[in-house]
């Protein structure tokens, strides 16, 4: 299984999650948890997704999320989770 | 399973604290492009770096986009230039006709520094190495892209005194050859004592002759982050202040050996090293001086600097040696001048002196780097400069170096740019007491005794 981590950060507003899952599930990522917490009136999201049977090659996907979030107003990221458990994990 | 506050501290650490991976360097041994012919062997050479480093930069970018980790540079290292040009150069022209094929070939990969316009003459010179030499000043004003580094002395052999005191001249007729560009060509030379082979750092990367036919050397960097750790525990003791450089170390670390490995794969193209380096750059805050300020001196050069840097070398190493397979390289704190702000800042306010930056390089791990001195500082002084650097490499076991700019038409007072990635210096006061009678007594200084210390 291939993971991936999307990170979405930027000031709340409705319907954030639904438009990122929406996006998600058209190309079958799945989602695989789900965590979000606002700092400072500053929506954090981040989302642990299974990558491995998506419809586009990763660029692709990570392109799209940016303009998605460029629609929203928010920044959205998606990153292989090895660098996380590199950093993080010995 | 990753939380949510490691992943946040991640990309922190790569949006606000300018963390990077500074290089990602493939070596390429040239060994099998040997010909007799100039034109052929320019030629073999062409063809073998585009045939081997044809998807780096590719490979490059898209890893950047998938860990979302920037990767600044991509570079190529080759074997040192004085050996492959050997039976082909008759002349210092014949070797500049080497460097514009590097250059030319850098260009068409997209790679923005190609090193290994190199002669390892640490104990002799062969009569190509000389040449080599010679061609230098030519070969760096003619190309953009070609890095030179001599190794000039080592452990293991003493110094080429020889070599130091022509690379005195050397140096000055690089800073002349580039005169309108703030004698740039200087920025790309380096004279070095033990180098090591499998360095991934402009200027001083070639690509060692103990090294297999090509290899992926990664260096990291992470000043930022560094600095950002030690404001978290600024006034706790030295216990506190080493666990965090270390941790912080190891966490930088291990991302460049991630990216080492996926670049290796990638590739196919062997893992060779991680060279555990804080590396400088111009832009504000990704500063070593900043870190020195950090752990708590007023500004680099005031008193406890050098004991600041030796700590901070020291645990860089001890964290990340661990997180990597292979370590190699400089690994250690760079302590550039022109590509640190702070460093730069240190200058202009009389904290930091060229005797004091000597002092630190006993500390640090390389050496006098990127340091801008008048134009019209003598070849005998710099030589004077070269030959105390080395001896400082050859007597305490450890990688050295001088990158000194005599910049061509300015004196103290004057500022040279060099532009981006180089950045821009103040130009220090060297001592001008003459040591002439010093390095011009011909020869060489013996290798040291390795024990007996004290």
């Amino acid at each position: 299984m291939k993971r991936a981590i999307i990170t979405v950060v930027g000031h709340d507003t409705v319907g954030i999650i639904a438009k990122v899952c929406t996006y998600l599930a058209g190309q079958q990522i799945n989602i695989l948890d789900i965590s979000q917490t606002i700092v400072n009136g500053y929506f954090n999201m981040m989302m642990i997704a299974d990558v491995s049977k998506a419809a586009k090659q990763f660029a692709e996907v990570s392109a799209d999320l940016e303009a998605l979030g460029e629609d929203i107003g928010v920044m959205i990221r998606i990153q292989r989770e090895d660098i996380f458990d590199s950093m993080h994990r010995i | 399973m990753i939380s949510m506050r490691e992943v946040l501290e991640t990309n922190d650490m790569i949006e606000k604290e300018n963390l990077d991976v500074r290089t990602i360097t493939l070596g390429i041994s040239l060994t099998d492009c040997i010909d007799p012919d100039v034109k052929t062997l320019c030629e073999k050479i062409r063809s073998k770096i585009r045939k081997t480093a044809r998807d780096l930069v590719r490979v490059g970018n898209d890893i950047e986009l998938e860990f979302g980790i920037p990767i600044v540079n991509k570079r190529i290292s080759v074997t040192p230039i004085g050996l492959i040009g050997a039976s082909a150069c008759r002349t210092p022209e014949d070797f500049a006709e080497i460097a514009k094929t590097m250059d030319r070939t850098a260009e068409e990969i997209g790679v923005n520094f190609i090193g290994g316009y190199s002669a390892i003459v640490s104990k002799g010179m062969t009569a190509a190495d000389r040449l080599l030499i010679r061609s230098i000043p030519q070969a760096l004003s003619q190309t953009g892209r070609v890095m030179s580094s001599i190794n000039t002395g080592s452990s293991q052999t003493g110094i080429n005194m020889d070599a130091v005191r022509l690379m005195g001249d050397i140096i000055l007729e690089t800073a002349r050859a580039t005169a309108d560009r703030d004698s740039i060509g200087c920025t790309k030379l380096v004279i070095l004592c033990n180098a090591p082979d499998d360095n991934p750092f402009m200027a001083g990367a070639f690509h060692g002759v103990s090294e297999t036919d090509a290899v992926i050397n990664v260096g990291v960097s992470g000043p930022g982050v560094m600095r950002t750790a030690l404001e978290k525990v600024r006034g706790e003791s030295f216990e506190v202040l080493c666990e965090t450089i270390k941790r912080t170390a190891a966490k930088v670390t291990r991302v460049g050996q991630l990216v080492a490995k996926e670049a290796s794969k990638r590739l196919g193209v062997p893992f060779g090293i991680v060279d555990l380096s804080l590396a400088p750059t111009p832009a504000i805050g990704d500063s070593v001086a900043d870190v020195l300020h950090e752990i708590g001196v007023e500004y680099a050069g005031a008193p406890g600097t050098t004991a600041a840097l030796a700590l901070l070398n020291d645990q860089v190493k001890q964290g990340g040696v661990m997180a990597a397979d292979y370590v190699g390289g400089l690994s250690g704190a760079f302590i550039p001048v022109s590509e640190d702000q702070g460093m730069i800042d240190s200058v202009n306010a009389g904290a930091l002196t060229m005797e004091k930056l000597e002092a630190m390089t006993c500390v640090c791990s390389v050496g006098l780097d990127m340091i801008a001195i008048p134009g019209d500082t003598k070849a005998t002084t710099i030589a004077g400069i070269l030959a105390d650097e080395m001896a400082i490499g050859m007597i305490n076991q450890k990688t050295t170096a001088v990158r000194v700019i005599p910049v061509a038409g300015k004196g103290v007072g004057d500022n040279a740019e060099f532009g981006g990635l180089l950045g821009h210096a103040p130009i220090m006061p060297v001592n001008t007491f003459d040591c002439s009678a010093f390095v011009n007594r011909g020869g060489r200084i013996p290798r040291p005794i390795h024990s007996f210390k004290n």
